[in-house]
């Protein structure tokens, strides 16, 4: 987006970072245009409050409250709901409906504090889970149920890696407190409450390294409850989906 | 014997307008008290006879409603709020390790002492209304503004006691019920039902309890305190607080036992 | 006033008698000290947090370095203070006991006794809050506002255990007081006022009291109840907030039934979000008269702002789920609310609309007062246009939670509240200290280091909340390598940022200063210095009940100036046009 290596060091605090999503640049033009005419209003009101101020006086002031209330307020009133309509339809399209059925299925499981994404392997079924069975340091993170079938080829893993160009239905949870699954570089965000799950879809578009942040505080590691997010161009992550299913399956023959 | 005595420079001509009628005392001791105007609202109501600040016992008791209204409206919301996270956690469930949702409400039986209870506080509304009334019956009024003792209090007290023994056998009745409900194993943490059955009645309870204290401090107003205003805003704000928490316990009642 | 009965009594006495009194001024003085024990110790916590994300290796004498608990546990207190006790405290209950009564034309406020008791309840629960300093575990670190299933079992962080308790009873005394100020207020406004005191006449200050006692009564028994819910789900077993199955720490957490933490927020935020508007509204209201009142000019619009003022309370209890947009709502309900948070905008702007136009070429006299009369548009619109952002969903997604939301309240409120307080407080101190003025020259370096480093302070928040920097980060170093790529760019924010805060609360040393010093002058006994219009700078405002005084008359509105900028018509005497200039008519000259 905007650059800020013109400027000198200490004036370089404008970074609106990447949008990696496939809906961002729409989203991206709605939010530089809200802040624009932030920044216009701002100027605007300051001016006319100083010009007010500092201007001369009129004795006798003419009192046209249509012209100076009312028609403004009108103006300002349909701005607004130009901005919230707009607004609406992008948050209409990303949030009204799921995620299409061919959608890749990803599971992020979040805890105090770290991430797990699982993947639902070969069958393309996750296996039932069961929050008094997690425990990382036994390997099993998010808490699969070893008598379920269907979770012997599930991958877990605590990066989320995802193709470039394909939408991807992620299935947010949480096991302890309420978390906040945060992509910035996707303009991704939405809170993993425990006891419910919660789904959000997006397509990647740009292949690259991305943070996952955490974004509700959560306990005192809160501000190191980062994963990474890895999108790769789609036939290296079917590479790599094989092999991690390989892996699987190798691991659990043994 | 009046209690309160104004020098008459105090009283200021009044200006020339329509008789009113029921012009009555507003406590200097000159006129029965028994003034049936308001005012002193803002609103061109004839209000500059009178000194700043002496107002008239129809003034008092309005003020005392007033502030008793927005009181009980807070309450209200917060009675409202334990009420609405009832039926939302009566509907919500959660999702098992098989990913079915399971809604497991399991309603309380209400003990049946709670209708003997509903009824018992009806009755004391009922006492309480009748005690509030006496303290504005005008005949009683004014034989005690002419000194023939205080009928009006002796008559509020009785009534306010009756009120008060209704209402300590409420709360004994609804610790009847608690108890009822432990010996059959359903406490506090039992289960969703039984975490809002013990909250409403419990939140419910305390409020009454307050209400009784302040029955008490009603009746200790009826005996020592000299002026009539006084006892009369105290004895009509305890009841109106009173007949709040009555009907308060029908809804809640109705929620209990219908609504689960 | 009250206590001033003989200069020969015992001094002790003197005092235990004023520091009980239930007379108005005292419980207003009591409710500011308050405030201010509030402000000083929550500026501290600030400055600890600032320091830390600016120097994270910085040790905190006496302490060691400052762990991301304590960070925290710094940022829970901070919001916990600062919102509660000072925002709340002292625009509606401090400045409202003082000073309402007078603009009435009444000369107490009603229920005298209860009213003081609300104040020591207040007091008490901000004592009990500062003792979670002291408990075994520490203050909580769950955030003002305290979600569980963090804030619900001890287990899921230090400070969860006793900390979290004493939060919790703190803020119940806080309700329970708060109630009972509002329910004063309420009756003194709709039963004590003079006669001629329509409620047409009232002035805005008293509009904007009105409307944010309407909101106390409504929304802190929300969060009583919310906060009883909570207690029983910490110590009494149930489960209203506490999913099944919830694992912390390696620990089932044992309930029969299921909750959900949406509750919570659901009950918080509605009772949140009426509470920021209790800490505003009077400010606006006051901004209004002061404005109108040095540019010797009408309120623009006068009847229309009473209706803002309404509009904005009764929508403020509709647009609670714009804090919740991304927590897990409905995404229809995002929208429902996102269409009411964006509704509020209207009387906000119409509000500033008026502002502006009341000021339009007016050259006003600027007095101290006035300049922070000013100073409170600029912060609101600078806070108020983020608002607007930040209520559409799809940007929130972006924003929730980022420092961008933290420059959004804390200008318009922090900032703009405070600037309130700050202009009441020059507006009003001849007022409350027999004519003693506040020196205007200290006053002015007041208010211009306050502003620019207002701006400076939370101005650059926008900006790293846009580069998307997390709230409740106790550092924003050691993070992942995609993580320190995105937030390094906020690195040289943190300095500026930190440098404005400190700038900033060293500068209120000056006003207090300026205070202590004006005290120590001999009283100049000035009636009304500032030829204002409304009953409080009236002769006799501040008479008591028993002082044989003709009662006040409102013959008209506040805010009637003459057009030679000099003459005015003050609401307690008959003016030669009243006919002309009393609105009752529907055609309004205005």
């Amino acid at each position: 987006m905007l650059s800020t290596q013109a400027l000198p060091q200490a004036f370089r605090f404008w970074h609106l970072p990447a949008d990696g999503a496939w809906q961002g640049h729409a989203l991206d033009s709605h939010l530089l245009l809200n802040l624009w005419i932030a920044l216009g209003l701002f100027a605007l009101a300051n001016a006319l409050l100083l010009i007010g101020v500092l201007g001369k006086r009129r004795a006798h002031r003419p009192i046209h409250k249509l012209t100076l209330e009312y028609l403004p307020l009108l103006g300002f009133a349909a701005l607004f709901a130009v901005l919230a309509v707009r607004a609406n339809s992008l948050w209409a399209t990303q949030r009204y409906t799921g995620a299409a059925p061919d959608a890749l299925q990803v599971e992020v499981t979040g805890m105090q504090f770290a991430w797990y994404f699982r993947y639902p392997g070969a069958d393309q079924t996750f296996g039932r889970t069961s929050n008094a069975l997690v425990s990382p340091a036994e390997g099993n993170p998010v808490g699969i149920d070893p008598h379920d079938p269907h979770g012997a080829d599930d991958i877990v893993r605590p990066q989320l890696v995802l193709p470039a160009g394909r939408e991807v239905d992620l299935t947010l949870r949480s096991i302890d407190v309420i978390h906040g699954f945060a992509v910035p570089e996707m303009r991704l965000k939405q809170n993993a409450v425990p006891g419910q799950t919660q789904h959000i879809h997006f397509t990647p578009e740009q292949p690259g390294d991305y943070a996952i942040l955490c974004t509700q505080v959560c306990g005192l590691g809160h501000y190191r409850m980062q994963a990474l997010l890895r999108v790769l161009p789609a036939p290296q992550f079917d590479k790599w989906l094989a092999q991690q299913e390989r892996a699987q399956q190798a691991g659990a023959s043994q | 014997m009046p209690t309160i005595l104004t020098p008459p420079g105090i009283h200021k001509p009044r200006r020339p307008g329509p008789h009113d009628p029921g012009e009555g005392d507003n406590g200097s001791g000159r006129r029965p008290p028994t003034d049936k105007r308001t005012g002193g609202n803002g609103d061109g109501d004839n209000w500059s006879d009178r000194p700043q600040g002496r107002r008239g016992p129809r003034e008092r008791i309005s003020r005392a409603r007033v502030g008793l209204f927005f009181a009980l409206g807070g309450d209200l919301m917060f009675f409202m709020a334990l009420v609405s996270v009832f039926f939302v956690a009566k509907t919500s469930g959660h999702f098992d390790a098989y990913s079915r949702y399971i809604n497991d409400w399991l309603p309380t039986a209400i003990p049946t002492i709670l209708w003997l209870n509903t009824a018992v506080l009806l009755l004391s509304s009922v006492s309480a209304e009748i005690a509030r009334r006496s303290m504005f019956r005008e005949t009683d009024l004014m034989d005690e503004w002419f000194g023939f003792g205080r009928p009006t209090s002796r008559r509020a007290a009785l009534w306010l006691s009756a009120t008060l023994v209704l209402g300590a056998l409420f709360l004994a009745g609804q610790c009847v019920a608690w108890s009822q409900l432990v010996s059959q194993h359903v406490f506090f943490n039992s289960n969703a039902s039984s975490h809002f059955f013990y909250l409403i009645t419990v939140t419910h309870a305390v409020h009454l309890f307050l209400g009784i204290g302040a029955l008490i401090v009603a009746l200790g107003f009826l005996f020592r305190s000299r002026q009539l205003a006084s006892r009369q805003v105290m004895v009509d704000a305890t009841v109106w607080y009173w007949h709040a928490m009555g009907i308060l316990w029908i809804f809640l009642f109705a929620v209990l036992e219908y609504g689960q | 006033m009250s206590a001033s009965s003989q200069s020969a009594a015992p001094r002790t006495r003197r005092i235990a008698h004023a520091v009980f009194s239930a007379h108005h001024r005292n419980i207003g003085f009591g409710y500011l000290t308050i405030s201010a024990v509030a402000v000083i110790i929550g500026t501290i916590l600030s400055w600890l947090m600032r320091a830390h994300l600016a120097w994270p290796n910085w040790n905190l004498p006496l302490h060691g370095p400052i762990l991301p608990e304590d960070y925290l546990a710094l940022v829970t207190m901070h919001g916990t203070l600062m919102l509660f006790f000072v925002l709340t405290v002292a625009p509606q209950s401090g400045f409202g006991n003082l000073i309402l009564p007078a603009q009435l034309g009444a000369r107490r406020m009603a229920f005298p006794r209860l009213n003081a008791l609300g104040m020591w309840i207040t007091a008490a629960g901000l004592a009990v809050l500062l003792c979670a300093f002291f408990v075994p575990g520490g203050s909580p670190i769950a955030g003002w506002t305290s979600y569980p299933p963090l804030s619900a079992s001890s287990l899921s962080g230090p400070g969860e255990g006793p900390g979290q308790d004493i939060w919790l009873l703190s803020l119940a005394l806080f309700c329970i007081g708060g109630t009972i100020s509002a329910v004063v207020t309420l009756t003194t406004i709709v039963k004590l006022r003079c006669e001629g005191m329509t409620w047409r006449r009232l002035p805005l200050t008293v509009w904007g009291w009105f409307t944010a006692a309407m909101l106390a009564v409504l929304a802190f028994s929300v969060l009583l109840a919310a906060i009883l819910l909570l207690f029983c789900d910490r110590h009494l077993g149930s489960a209203f907030f506490i999913p099944r199955g919830d694992f912390i720490d390696s620990t089932t957490i044992l309930r029969h039934g299921s909750g959900s933490p949406l509750l919570w927020l659901h009950l918080f935020w509605f009772f949140g979000h009426p509470e920021v508007y209790i800490a505003i509204l009077p400010g606006m209201g006051l901004t209004s008269m002061v404005l109108a009142n040095f540019a010797r000019r009408r309120v623009f619009a006068y009847r229309l702002m009473i209706a803002t003022t309404l509009a904005i309370g009764l929508l403020g209890i509709i647009v609670w789920g714009h804090h919740m947009f991304v927590a897990g709502l409905n995404p229809f309900a995002g929208t429902a609310f996102a269409a009411a948070s964006m509704a509020i905008a209207i009387p906000a702007t119409a509000k500033v609309l008026s502002w502006l136009a009341t000021v339009w070429r007016s050259r006003p006299q600027l007095s101290t007062a006035m300049l922070f009369a000013l100073g409170f548009v600029s912060l609101f619109v600078a806070g108020g246009l983020s608002g607007i952002i930040v209520a559409q969903p799809i940007l929130d997604e972006y924003l929730h939670n980022t420092f961008f939301v933290v420059g959004h309240f804390h200008l318009i409120m922090a900032m703009a509240g405070v600037f309130g307080l700050f202009c009441a407080t020059y507006y009003w101190f001849p007022l409350l200290f027999n004519g003693c003025m506040l020196s205007e020259r200290i006053g002015r370096w007041h208010f211009w280091l306050t502003f620019v480093f207002a701006y400076t302070t939370f101005l650059p928040m926008y900006f790293s909340g846009l580069a998307g920097e997390p709230r409740h980060y106790a550092q924003l170093t050691g993070l992942n390598a995609p993580a320190q790529r995105l937030l390094g760019a906020t690195g040289a924010a943190q300095l500026h940022i930190t440098a404005g805060a400190f700038a900033l609360g060293l500068t209120q040393l000056l006003f207090f200063f300026n205070i202590l010093r004006t005290l120590r002058t001999p009283p100049l006994l000035i009636q009304n210095p500032w030829s204002a219009t409304t009953m409080e700078w009236s002769p006799n405002a501040f008479a008591e009940p028993a002082d044989d005084l003709p009662a006040p008359i409102v013959y008209h509105r506040p805010c009637h100036y003459a057009d030679d900028g000099l003459s005015f018509f003050p609401q307690w005497l008959p003016s030669p046009s009243t006919k002309e200039m009393e609105s009752t008519s529907k055609r309004e000259p205005e």
